[in-house]
């Protein structure tokens, strides 16, 4: 699909980046001029598929992540967040709600509130070579 | 992110502030343990007023506390949820065990 832009940000896998790289995905979503709702959805879908590329991706290594925004046709945002950690065994596991391997600290929420904030999610990954998230979501619907 | 804790007739209040996500949240659930621990409250209030991002790691903050708090006999109370928070306390349906109330 042809892209109208598109910025690419990589980083270590250092929880404090988590609120880096959804204010900069926000920041260059502005573009589209979403509402505040849609906003509020995107940073949160950023920082789940951020938050478990530091926590799932690397649990003992330090590593980096990448992710990447396009702005496709029709004012739609796609944001592909990449690692090459351990990778997820069995992604239809992982995308049940409350599923964690986290421990307590995690509720396991993460996949499902990245399929509710945004219209597409689709997930790759092969265990010890890495994991690729690819959301997609249409802004400024008013 | 900050908290604030309040203990009164048995009522702990602890208003939490600023973005509530991964990196922030361990600190906050050990401090909102030692004060659970130090005040044994028969109701804990979480103010979430001045939130201004929350993702999962709000709805793990807040089931641990409804926990720890199931531990003592007490409940917890979730209150003054701003827009965006409240779109991802609903998103995870946890208004189905925990008293959660919008911002107002």
């Amino acid at each position: 699909m042809r892209e109208l832009n598109s910025v690419k940000l990589e980083f270590p896998a250092k929880s404090n980046n988590e609120s880096f790289a959804r204010s900069a995905v926000a920041c260059f979503a502005a573009q589209l001029d979403p509402t505040v709702d849609e906003l509020g959805d995107l940073k949160a879908a950023v920082s789940e598929a951020v938050t478990n590329a530091v926590v799932h991706g690397y649990p003992e290594k330090m590593g980096k992540i990448c992710v990447r925004c396009r702005i496709l046709k029709e004012n739609v945002l796609e944001v592909l967040v990449k690692d090459w950690g351990r990778g997820i065994e069995n992604i239809e596991l992982a995308r049940t709600p409350a599923y964690t391997t986290g421990g307590s600290d995690r509720s396991g929420m993460g996949f499902t509130i990245m399929e509710s904030f945004t219209d597409s999610v689709k997930i790759r990954s092969k265990p010890g070579k890495g994991t690729a998230v690819l959301m997609r979501k249409k802004l400024g619907c008013r | 992110m900050g908290t604030v804790m309040r203990e009164k007739n048995g009522k702990l209040r602890i208003s939490v502030s600023g973005e509530v996500d991964h990196h922030r949240a361990r600190d906050t659930m050990e401090q909102i343990e030692e004060a659970v621990e130090r005040t044994l409250p028969r109701e804990c209030i979480l103010d979430l007023r001045d939130v201004t991002f929350m993702d999962s790691s709000g709805i793990a903050l807040i089931l641990k506390t409804h926990r720890r708090m199931n531990e003592i006999g007490g409940r917890v109370l979730v209150e003054n949820v701003p827009g965006q928070a409240m779109r991802v306390l609903e998103a995870s349906a946890i208004d189905r065990i925990i008293s959660i109330k919008a911002n107002t």
